[in-house]
Order: structure tokens, then C-alpha cells, then sequence
């Protein structure tokens, strides 16, 4: 492959709609707020379900217990055992999945018109009267610790938990979501069930529809689906101190390849120079287009061959981060190239021919990325949780189309901070040493 | 919650939908197959080359060369300079990428529909024009020795499966890796590159996919115009590879790399691929895939490893038939803690037999139909995995009528069937099996 499809980061920019994509915006008797797209052609539904919070719920010392709780809701339900479950969802032909982020639950659901009903009372029953049984909680807990054994011998996850670690402190941002061995270990099933309890509420519900279902008929499933959810649940989590300097550390691992992870703190998404600093970042670092960083690294220097950054707009704290992997011959090289680029973009801002291509670009992808029920269904609830209008879908591109260089100069000044600017470093990385 | 491994493959059920009518196809007059999926839903298009050419084609020796050049291809051509391509692309809003495999290469570009006049003259023009300076060569390996670091070296399972691969392939190119061996790549040149370009990369071994918002006729249209011109390479070989010798017994590879933290048994046979008119035995294995691991709970590994006797944290099969020659079927298995990889391994022989002895569950069976059934309502979803199902079965030999007949053929498989091809596949004479452990005497393989 050419270039390396960037799936580390989770996409922190919502994007407009199609043209034709023609939002509705209903609250249902019970009094959900629910989007909705109809889209009678095929017959199916894709539904995207958000609960906030996430793993940033976990209780002091039951650190991964939303994360192990959200895996054991796929795993027997009311009289269903975990067998019991699958074979009914198999039945079914849907598909449930569950997934625990570090500030939401998020919940994907996708199946037939023909079996509509069953399938909305299978995904019920797994949010309001999940089993918890013994077995299944052994089972499962003995997944995540295989996986958190991987972890400690994964460069890549030793730099970015190294890195939040160190940004992050105490906070939940500051850890794994999926805990620690020690910690996995030492969860009951009250810790699981009292998790489940605080994380499934009314108050930071979010939902949206795509696909064969009219307004009426979505308005009645959903009183359904979460007629019975609590009106609210655990306190979310406080603001995140961000609290790293800059530098440089190393972790030492045998490895050919060196793995960096680099960044500092950033704006909140809904700061009015937000935008700005989003194409900016795309100018920079960003996947859209040859990027400054991947001319700079891989195409004029072959140290590398992907590099990039991203806007990390989290609910409770902001960064900007990137990646790089490089042979541990030529990382410090790559580190170097990295800072001096930072360093330039704060002082210069980038040009007047490169703010206008990547306007194009990004105005011109806004399309593309409508490509399927789920996809739309899943921006549309992203849309919602930021707080963006429906209009938006109209508007962002006029927003992008706005952004003056002057914009971009003052952006990039408040964006960038090379003095701040810290790089974890995992490997046996050659003429890099610890700073600070 | 378990975490996939690197090279599961998985999406074994992926099938064409029922809508043939939204399919065309057709051959322009100097061999460059044309097919056009129509989705009009949204405006968008994407505009895929394959080129039935891959790292199995290697000549001797240039292990890489093939993915190499798919990455030269962004180089620069008479009329392009280097990038120019990609930039205009993302210029104009879209996104661009290209992949190789044993059996193919395929560039692609995702655009809004009114764009796909510019990406098509500038895939044809890098179809023959393609040009590019010793020091693009140069500098370019060291991206791809950068991407040989990050995929294989610096992940342990993928260095098993070279290995394992390896060994399974003694005589065909499919045990050679498609990135290359290291020291290989390291000697790769221009010319080299080159010889590979203008054999390879002409219209009569293309198969152009447009899938979108688009007609039909103003594709064929616009592909008359920028590839119909496109000179084919005359008497291009038929794809006759090494073939393999018998295998006498079974290979076996203790691994071991510090870094592998959760150990495990990975066991592939060599088994029969889809071939054009001759699907059904690749039919059956995809079947038997599906029910030994298709889902944790309900998959036979699944229940007798993972629920049963609890000796696994996961475990599962799988099966691909999309190949030109012989392909693998897999079994895997991850002991859970205190179980060791001889038990894990006696574990899943076990499974295996008792499955033969008492057949297949009728209601499972039953449900993965119906799962087929529906995965043809899902797929129409999902134009540019439609794209890519039909550029792969192109490729490899398959027709277009094929690939349509695939998803009934899967149906038409009965129990016994799967048994005996079960029977047949699971021949331990065939077999590659590997024990994946973090130390060399963390176990003694027998």
C-alpha cells in the first residue's frame, strides 16, 4: 500500500452531509431527541446509540470495569445465555456492537426491516437487563488481560499510554481505558453491576437513524428501546489538567523500529478558532493531501513512511498529537525534521497557495464521506454530541471557504508551541536522549 | 473483547448482492475489461485500475518488485510530475491509495462523480508513460524498507506468517512475502522496476471498476477515450506459476520473539481456491470456516474451546478462496493462561474430531444461510467493498458470472458436504503448524 490508512486516531471533526442528505429532527413522545435520515431503498437500519462517559466512569481503583461492562452486554441477556445471545442476533441477521471509548459508550446496531421488532428487543434486553453471570465475567475478563499482556510488549501502545501518562497525570485520560492487569483482576461482578447502572441514562443519551424506517415508526421503537432507562447516572468526569512539558524521552524496547508519539495541548471544539486551526492541522499533518510533515519526512527524506497529526478535541482536555515510526538509525533524524517544521509553521503560518488547496480538498471531500447508512448515521450522532445544528451540513463548507491567512497566522502562533512540544520515544532509538 | 490477530482474515461471508441489473460490463478493443456498478444514491465515484499482476510474478530473486513499483507508480509520468497525481486528486476533494497482492495491484481513486474524467486520463497516462529519476528509486525504498519495519518486523506475528508461508509454499511463489525479503529489497533498482512496468502494466491485463454515480454509456464513453488509445503488451503469458510438490508430512515451526506476549497454535492447510465454473469445493470450505469460528459463542471452536472446556481465550478458522492457485485454511487457538501450547494444541486436534464424529448443527447451519441471505441486502450498502469484490474475483480468474453465483452455490452446500470437505482439508500431511511463544524454551514442540 502506498500509504498507511491513519486508524489511530479518532476522527475529531464532523463533517457535513451530502447535498442531498435531508436531516430530520424529531423528539419522540417519550421525549428522545433522535435524527433521522429515511432511506427506503434497501432494506435495513442503521442505528447509532451514544451514551457519554465512557471509560472516564471508572471509580478510583476499579480502573477498565466500563470497559469489561460493555463487553459482557453481548455476552446473555435477560433469559438468554451468552450462547442464547448470539444465536438469537445470528438468527436475526444483525448486527450488535458494543464499544467503550474514554468518553462514551457507543453502541452500533444495524439490522433487517423484516425483523425489526425482534431485533430492537434483543438490543433492549441487552442494555436493561444484561446477565452478568460468573462464567461470563471470568470468560471476558481473561480476554482483556490477554490483551493488556500484548500491550506491554507493543511499542506503539507503550508510547501513547507513556505519553498520556505524563499529560494527563491522575485524571482518566491519564490511563487505559481497559485498566490493568491488577486492577481487571480485582473487579466483582457489583463493581460491574454498579457500573452498569450509572452509565445507561436519559441524560447523556444520544441516538440517530439511517435507512428503511419512517419518522412515526423510529418515534415508537425508540420509546420502546429506552422507555425504561434511568433519568440520569454517575457524575461525569471533571476537566483534565494538562500538565506535560516539553522534550524528550525515551522508553527503552528491543525493536528495529522506533515508535514516537508527539504533541501538546490544543483548543476545545467548540472554540471560535476551531476551524481554522482544523485546516491548518490538515495543512500540516493532515491525511488529505501531501501533507508538509510526509513531504518533509517520507517524500524528501524516506525516514518514514507515514506520518501525521491530529486535532484531539476530547471532552475534558484538548491535544494535538502525532506519530511517526522510523528506524531506530534514523528516528532522530525524523525528531529533528519534526521540531524544525513546528517550529516554522508557528513563526511563518504556511502559504497563501497552500490554505487555498486544502480549502478545495477539504470542501471537496465533504461528499464522499456520506457513503452508507451507518457512516451517516454515525456523523449525524457525532454531530449532536458537539452540539452542531443540523444546519451545519449546510454551512461548514462557507466556514472552511472563511478562514483568511491572517486567521491561519494568529491560529498557528496559539496552536503551536514548539517550546511544549514533547516526544515519547519507544525503542532503541540512536542520538536521542531523555530531556527534562 | 479479544483483539484480532494481525492476518485473521475476516468477512468470510462477504457476497454480491442480488442486483445484477446495476452491473455492466464490457471490453474495450485493445482487452482492457470494463465493469460499472451503479449506486446513485450518493454523487460520488470510485475509479479502481487492477492490473493482473502481483508479487507471485515475480522473476526469481526480486522479491518486493511488484509492490515496489506500485509505489514508483506515484513517481511521475511524461505529463505528471512527481505527486501530481495524488495532489490533484486531493485538490479536487478525493482520496487516493493502491494495494498489491500475490495475484494483483490495483490503484484507486474516491472523487465526486463529476471528477472522474480527470482521474481516468491521469490512471491511463501512468498505465505506459510512467518515468521516474534514480534518486525517486532510491529514496523510495527507504519508505518501503520503513514499511517492511513497521508491518513485519516490528510485529512478531507477522513474522511468523512469512515463515510460515514459507514453509507451506516449498515451490510457489506464494511462500515468497509480498513486500519482499529485507535483503531483496535492499537491491531493488530502476531497471528492475521498469522491466517489471512495461511487461506488466498494459490495458489487455487491466480491469478498470467504476463504481457510483454513474452511466454506464458515459463510462464507456470516457474509458474509449483515455484508455482505448493505451497500447497492449502483445503475447502476454498465460499465469502458469511453480506448481507445488506433494507434501510428505507435516511441518511444524516452534517461534519464538520476545515480544509476543500472548502465545498461541496457528495451524493452515493447503487447500483448493474458487476457480471460474468450479466454485463449489471453495464453497464448502467457506462454510466450514464459518461454522468452526465464525462467531465466539456459537462457532463450534468457540464453544467447545472457549465455553466447554475453557482451555481458550479465543479460537476460530479461516478461509479465503480468492486466488489464482492453491490457497490455506486455518485454524487458530489462544490457551488461556496455565494452559500450555502441546494442551492447546491436543485441544483443538480434538475439537476438530469431534466435529467430524457428530456433524454439523442443523440450526447453526440454518442461521448462516440466512446470514448469506441477508449479507446480500448489507453489501448494497457498501459500493466501494463491491468494487473491490469484483476488481479481486477479475483478477483471479473468475468471471462476472462467477462472482454473482457465488453467494447461491454457498447456499446450495449441504450438511454433508462440509463434512466431507472437512475430511478432506484437514490433512495434517498438508499442514503448517506453528507454536508462538515468547521464549525458545518457554516449550519444547514435539
Amino acid at each position: 500500500m502506498i500509504r498507511l490508512v491513519l486508524g489511530l486516531f479518532i476522527l475529531a471533526f464532523a463533517l457535513p452531509a451530502r447535498a442531498a442528505v435531508d436531516i430530520q429532527t424529531l423528539t419522540t413522545p417519550g421525549g428522545i431527541d433522535v435524527w433521522l435520515v429515511e432511506e427506503h431503498s434497501i432494506p435495513f437500519i442503521a442505528l447509532e446509540i451514544r451514551f457519554k462517559g465512557g471509560t472516564s466512569l471508572d471509580p478510583a481503583g476499579k480502573r477498565g470495569v466500563v470497559n469489561l461492562m460493555t463487553g459482557l452486554l453481548e455476552e446473555g441477556a435477560g433469559d438468554l445465555d451468552s450462547r442464547g445471545f448470539s444465536e438469537a442476533r445470528e438468527a436475526l441477521a444483525a448486527s450488535l456492537e458494543y464499544r467503550a471509548f474514554q468518553d462514551v459508550i457507543a453502541i452500533s446496531a444495524r439490522f433487517l426491516t423484516e425483523n425489526r421488532e425482534q431485533a430492537v428487543a434483543l438490543l433492549k434486553s441487552s442494555i436493561m437487563e444484561p446477565n452478568f453471570n460468573q462464567v461470563d465475567i471470568d470468560r471476558v475478563r481473561e480476554q482483556v488481560l490477554s490483551g493488556l499482556r500484548s500491550d506491554k510488549t507493543d511499542p506503539a501502545t507503550i508510547a501513547s499510554q507513556t505519553f498520556d501518562a505524563m499529560a494527563w497525570g491522575d485524571h482518566p485520560y491519564g490511563s487505559s481505558g481497559d485498566g490493568t492487569e491488577e486492577s481487571v483482576a480485582a473487579l466483582t461482578r457489583d463493581d460491574i453491576a454498579a457500573a452498569h447502572r450509572g452509565a445507561f441514562a436519559r441524560d447523556r443519551l444520544f441516538v440517530s437513524a439511517v435507512g428503511d424506517i419512517t419518522a412515526e415508526e423510529l418515534s415508537a421503537l425508540l420509546d420502546e428501546l429506552f422507555g425504561d432507562l434511568p433519568e440520569t447516572g454517575t457524575p461525569l468526569a471533571s476537566a483534565a489538567n494538562y500538565q506535560m512539558t516539553g522534550g524528550v524521552t525515551v522508553v527503552p524496547f528491543e525493536t528495529p523500529q522506533s515508535v514516537a508519539i508527539f504533541g501538546h495541548g490544543s483548543i476545545k471544539r467548540d472554540d471560535p478558532d476551531y476551524i481554522a486551526a482544523f485546516v491548518l492541522n490538515e495543512v500540516f499533518g493532515g491525511d488529505g493531501q501531501d501533507s508538509r510533515l510526509m513531504t518533509e519526512v517520507r517524500e524528501k527524506r524516506g525516514l518514514t513512511y507515514g506520518v501525521g497529526t491530529t486535532l484531539l478535541p476530547m471532552d475534558y482536555g484538548e491535544m494535538i498529537i502525532g506519530q511517526v515510526k522510523s528506524d531506530n538509525s534514523k528516528i532522530s533524524e525524523a525528531v529533528k525534521v519534526i521540531q524544525d517544521e513546528w517550529a516554522k509553521v508557528e513563526k511563518d503560518g504556511i502559504t497563501e497557495e497552500e490554505l487555498n488547496h486544502s480549502k478545495t480538498y477539504l470542501t471537496g471531500a465533504y461528499a464522499l464521506r456520506f457513503d452508507g447508512n451507518a457512516p451517516i448515521a454515525r456523523i449525524m450522532v457525532g454531530m449532536q454530541m458537539i452540539g452542531l445544528p443540523p444546519s451545519y451540513v449546510t454551512d461548514r463548507n462557507d466556514r472552511v471557504m472563511e478562514v483568511t491567512l491572517e486567521d491561519i497566522r494568529r491560529v498557528a502562533k496559539r496552536i503551536y508551541q514548539p517550546g511544549n512540544l514533547r516526544f515519547v520515544v519507544v525503542g532503541q532509538p540512536q542520538g536521542l536522549e531523555n530531556t527534562n | 473483547m479479544f483483539r484480532p490477530i494481525a492476518f485473521m482474515v475476516t468477512l468470510l461471508l462477504s457476497s454480491a448482492p442480488s442486483w445484477a441489473a446495476n452491473v455492466t460490463d464490457f471490453t474495450l478493443g485493445n482487452g482492457m475489461e470494463v465493469v460499472v456498478l451503479e449506486d446513485h444514491r450518493a454523487p460520488a465515484v470510485v475509479h479502481m485500475v487492477w492490473y493482473k499482476v502481483g508479487a507471485a510474478d515475480e522473476p526469481l530473486g526480486k522479491s518486493g518488485i511488484a509492490h515496489f513499483l506500485e509505489h514508483l507508480l506515484f513517481k511521475g509520468t511524461d505529463e505528471l510530475a512527481a505527486g501530481e497525481l495524488s495532489a490533484t486528486v486531493s485538490r479536487n476533494g478525493g482520496s487516493d491509495n493502491a494495494f498489491t497482492n500475490w495475484d494483483y495491484t490495483a490503484y484507486f481513486q474516491r472523487i465526486a462523480a463529476d471528477r472522474l474524467e480527470l482521474v481516468m486520463r491521469m490512471e491511463a497516462d501512468r498505465m505506459r508513460d510512467l518515468q521516474m529519476t534514480e534518486d525517486d528509486v532510491k529514496t523510495e525504498r527507504d519508505v518501503v524498507l520503513e514499511e517492511r519495519n513497521q508491518r513485519i518486523d516490528s510485529e512478531p506475528g507477522s513474522l511468523f506468517q512469512e515463515q510460515s508461508r514459507a514453509a507451506q509454499y516449498l515451490n510457489h511463489p506464494y511462500g515468497v512475502p509480498i513486500i519482499g525479503w529485507r535483503h531483496e529489497i535492499e537491491k531493488l533498482n530502476r531497471a528492475d522496476a521498469f522491466a517489471f512496468y512495461q511487461r506488466y502494466y498494459a490495458p489487455n491485463n487491466a480491469v478498470l471498476v467504476v463504481a457510483g454515480d454513474v452511466q454506464p454509456e458515459e463510462v464507456r464513453k470516457l474509458a474509449e477515450t483515455y484508455y482505448g488509445p493505451v497500447v497492449p503488451t502483445p503475447d502476454l503469458p498465460e499465469r502458469i506459476r511453480p506448481e507445488e510438490p506433494p507434501q510428505l508430512g507435516e511441518r511444524r515451526i516452534p517461534f519464538s520473539d520476545p515480544r509476543i506476549a500472548q502465545p498461541y497454535v496457528i495451524r493452515s492447510y493447503l487447500a483448493p481456491e474458487r476457480n471460474s465454473g468450479d466454485q463449489v469445493q471453495a464453497a464448502r470450505l467457506t462454510m466450514l470456516a464459518e461454522l468452526l469460528g465464525g462467531n465466539g459463542a456459537t462457532s463450534v471452536l468457540g464453544k467447545k474451546l472457549q465455553f466447554d472446556t475453557q482451555l481458550a481465550v479465543y479460537a476460530s478458522a479461516y478461509y479465503d478462496g480468492v486466488s489464482v492457485d492453491k490457497t490455506t485454511f486455518g485454524l487458530i487457538m489462544v490457551p488461556t493462561p496455565g494452559t500450555s501450547l502441546q494442551a492447546a494444541e491436543s485441544a483443538l486436534d480434538e475439537a476438530v474430531a469431534e466435529f467430524l464424529a457428530e456433524g454439523v448443527d442443523s440450526q447453526q447451519f440454518e442461521r448462516l444461510k440466512f446470514q448469506i441471505k441477508a449479507s446480500q441486502i448489507y453489501a448494497e450498502d457498501d459500493i466501494q467493498s463491491l468494487a473491490r469484490l469484483y476488481g479481486e474475483g477479475l483478477t483471479t480468474g473468475l468471471t462476472i458470472a462467477d462472482i454473482e453465483a457465488w453467494p447461491d452455490i454457498l447456499l446450495s452446500v449441504t450438511e454433508d458436504e462440509v463434512l466431507d470437505a472437512a475430511r478432506e482439508v484437514f490433512d495434517k500431511r498438508n499442514a503448517v503448524t506453528g507454536w508462538l511463544m515468547p521464549t525458545a524454551s518457554a516449550e519444547v514442540m514435539q
